[in-house]
């Protein structure tokens, strides 16, 4: 097998069925981020928030095409993953307000989501901390004999640990199906790109490394599930790792409460024409898929959903005091 | 049946019996599995036993990985120190994953490292640095001192649902003990008195505990009655081992290979001093290694670290310092 580059991604395209779903999770993750915020703001939801406003893209073309059994690593900006993974609105929101019907009952938090039953095999807080462990639950899935994958979501800044060139090496070593999809939105928590490295392109970095790499424009979500779709084939096929680098923006700050003063605001005019949701439901309209009046409906729906998570989450009591070390061991044995 | 192996042959035995038992636990490491005719390589094939290129971060996060995912990883990190390299994946990630998922997920992983090298390694390689692991919640830490422990040790690590470092002590590789021959099991959290005593408690761990015990016998020529406890795992920690003997001894002597501010001893005596101060009739001693680096010259080397004659002292200095029980109970 040959390094390649594959920019040519027009094989593969979503259908107008798939892209409706896509527009859906997306409406779905901005309506939770977005209430979020709200709930932060209100110190309903307390603790170090991070949003994945203008990620969803990303987010819902990859996880759209992941079954159950598949294991999907995020870090701290793990919201929208974990939503388009299939996690259920309510109990992710309890979370996030730390109650006890949250999925972690209320002990994980933002940074630390995990949903066995849906895959999302869970957020870690530490910048590529993650990336190692995607690799040990590809390696489980191939010594299984199954055709699972695990993919792992890193922002640009994970690409210059130590880790980062550790793990692409063991993956490709081994061949693990496990799919590196890196979200470039350009910064490294508070730094542009620039001040961090000399290599502009995440793809590059692993250029060396017997493995397809693909960049794609992260807000045009059928480029994603296309380039995707090729991908995630070849692992489940035994071709071993891939990486998928998407250019995205990130909206908001770093953090919630972020000054954000490290780089320029975005007119309302640039944002619109980056917005992955707007720019969905411009070719929906175009290619004429979606009637003009749908995306008001799916925003509706979506926010109705967030309404109902949050009001079931407010509901939930917080978990028991008593119990803050009855966890930290299991009792368990084989 | 019981025959006399070396401790390093224990504990790969320990490893090797438990491959067989289940076939979901793995041995990764950066010098497992050299050739075909390799014992695991033999038994349990390459696909179980695989060898890593020097990626300590890596290697010990995907083996953590594979733990959430169901395996049951066994890393050989060769050296205590190596794990530095990787601490984020050794004390921040498969360790919290348990807690932080609300109880939902597990992280059976065994993190096999040597330890305390003092035989010229120098500065990087003789550390005993097991005190910055011990207090890190949600992994266990083993410090086996007998081949039969060693042994046995390994086994219930590997059956535990939790992230364990199992430390080896590099002085005793060669070390032969009686070992059991099939399954052999040692619980965790349960110390050893491997020697028992009317006067004195004196606890140990690793290759300390092997000059504790020569210690004592020196002392019983003097008619000091020592009694020598071996914590065995020093997380979880039987503190109430040590607390029972101090009530019937009314004195406690720690002996401890590592810095003394980074040593379980510390913690020993924090714990006494807290919840056995009224059986104590003399101050607590801590025979420990200087707070400094190991040095390569030989008379340094010695210098720093705890032998039987600084242990034999530290005996002597707490029979010696014994104040009436009705003075120590009076302060209260």
């Amino acid at each position: 097998m040959t390094a390649s580059v594959h920019r040519d991604v027009s094989t593969a395209a979503p259908t107008p069925d798939v892209l409706r779903d896509l527009l859906t999770t997306m409406w779905r993750i901005r309506a939770f981020e977005e209430r979020v915020g709200a709930l932060k703001r209100a110190d309903e939801v307390h603790g170090l928030i991070h949003l994945s406003i203008g990620g969803e893209g990303v987010a819902a073309a990859v996880c759209r095409q992941l079954r159950d059994g598949d294991a999907v690593y995020s870090g701290h900006r793990a919201h929208g993953h974990a939503v388009a993974k299939g996690t259920p609105l309510d109990r992710t929101m309890a979370e996030l307000m730390g109650r006890e019907d949250g999925l972690c009952s209320g002990m994980g938090g933002s940074m630390h989501l995990v949903d066995v039953a849906h895959g999302f095999l869970g957020a870690t807080g530490v910048v590529g901390g993650n990336i190692p462990l995607a690799l040990g639950s590809a390696l489980a899935a191939k010594q299984r004999g199954t055709d699972a994958v695990a993919v792992v979501f890193f922002g640009d800044g994970a690409v210059q640990a130590g880790l980062f060139t550790e793990s692409v090496n063991l993956a490709t070593l081994w061949r693990l199906p496990v799919l590196l999809v890196c979200e470039n939105n350009g910064f490294a928590e508070f730094t542009p790109r620039s001040a961090h490295t000399t290599v502009e392109r995440v793809s590059d970095v692993v250029a060396p490394y017997p493995l397809p790499r693909t960049t794609v424009d992260g807000n045009e979500v059928g480029e994603v599930w296309s380039a995707f779709s090729e991908l995630l084939a070849r692992a489940r096929a035994g071709e071993g790792p891939a990486l998928l680098e998407c250019l995205t923006h990130r909206l908001r700050g770093h953090y919630e409460g972020d000054p954000d003063r490290y780089r320029e605001a975005v007119s309302t005019e640039d944002w619109q024409r980056k917005d992955p949701i707007l720019r969905l439901q411009r070719a929906g309209h175009d290619a004429g898929w979606l009637a003009a009046d749908e995306p008001a409906a799916l925003e509706a729906a979506a926010r109705a959903e967030v309404d109902e998570a949050v009001a079931w989450a407010r509901s939930s009591p917080f978990p028991a005091v008593a119990r803050a070390a009855a966890l930290v061991e299991s009792g368990g044995a084989r | 049946m019981a025959r006399e192996i070396t401790y390093i042959a224990a504990i790969m035995e320990g490893i090797h019996q438990e491959m067989s038992r289940d076939e979901d636990v793995l041995l990764i490491g950066q010098s497992v599995g050299g050739s075909p005719e390799d014992p695991f390589v033999a038994a349990f094939g390459p696909d179980r036993v695989r060898v890593t290129p020097i990626s300590e971060t890596a290697e010990i996060g995907m083996a953590a990985g594979a733990a959430l995912a169901g395996k049951r990883p066994v890393v050989d990190c060769t050296m205590a120190e190596f794990l530095l390299v990787a601490m984020d994946q050794v004390v921040n990630e498969a360790n919290r994953f348990h807690y932080m998922s609300g109880g939902r997920v597990t992280a059976p992983l065994v993190l096999k490292a040597g330890y305390g090298f003092t035989a010229g390694w120098a500065g990087q390689h003789t550390g005993s640095i097991y005190g910055m692991f011990m207090g890190v919640p949600g992994l266990k830490v083993a410090l086996p001192s007998t081949p039969a422990d060693a042994k046995g040790l390994m086994a219930t690590a590997i059956r535990d649902d939790n992230p364990v470092l199992f430390l080896h002590h590099y002085l005793l590789t060669l070390e032969t003990g009686d070992v059991p021959e099939g399954e052999h099991l040692v619980p965790f959290g349960q110390a050893a008195i491997v020697r028992p005593g009317t006067d004195v408690t004196l606890v140990a761990t690793g290759w300390t505990v092997h000059r504790a015990l020569e210690a004592a016998e020196e002392l019983a020529a003097d008619g000091v009655s020592v009694e020598v406890i071996d914590p065995r795992t020093i997380a979880p920690l039987d503190v109430d081992t040590v607390l029972a003997s101090v009530e019937r001894t009314g004195r406690l002597v720690l002996v401890d290979q590592a810095t003394r501010h980074a040593s379980v001893s510390a913690i020993i005596a924090a714990e006494v001093a807290e919840a056995g101060f009224a059986s104590l009739r003399a101050p607590i001693v801590q025979v420990t290694a200087l707070d400094a680096p190991i040095a390569y010259s030989k008379p340094m080397e010695d210098f720093v670290l705890p032998d039987v004659a600084k242990i034999v002292a530290g005996v002597r200095r707490a029979v010696d310092a014994t104040v009436p029980h009705d003075a120590a109970t009076a302060v209260r």
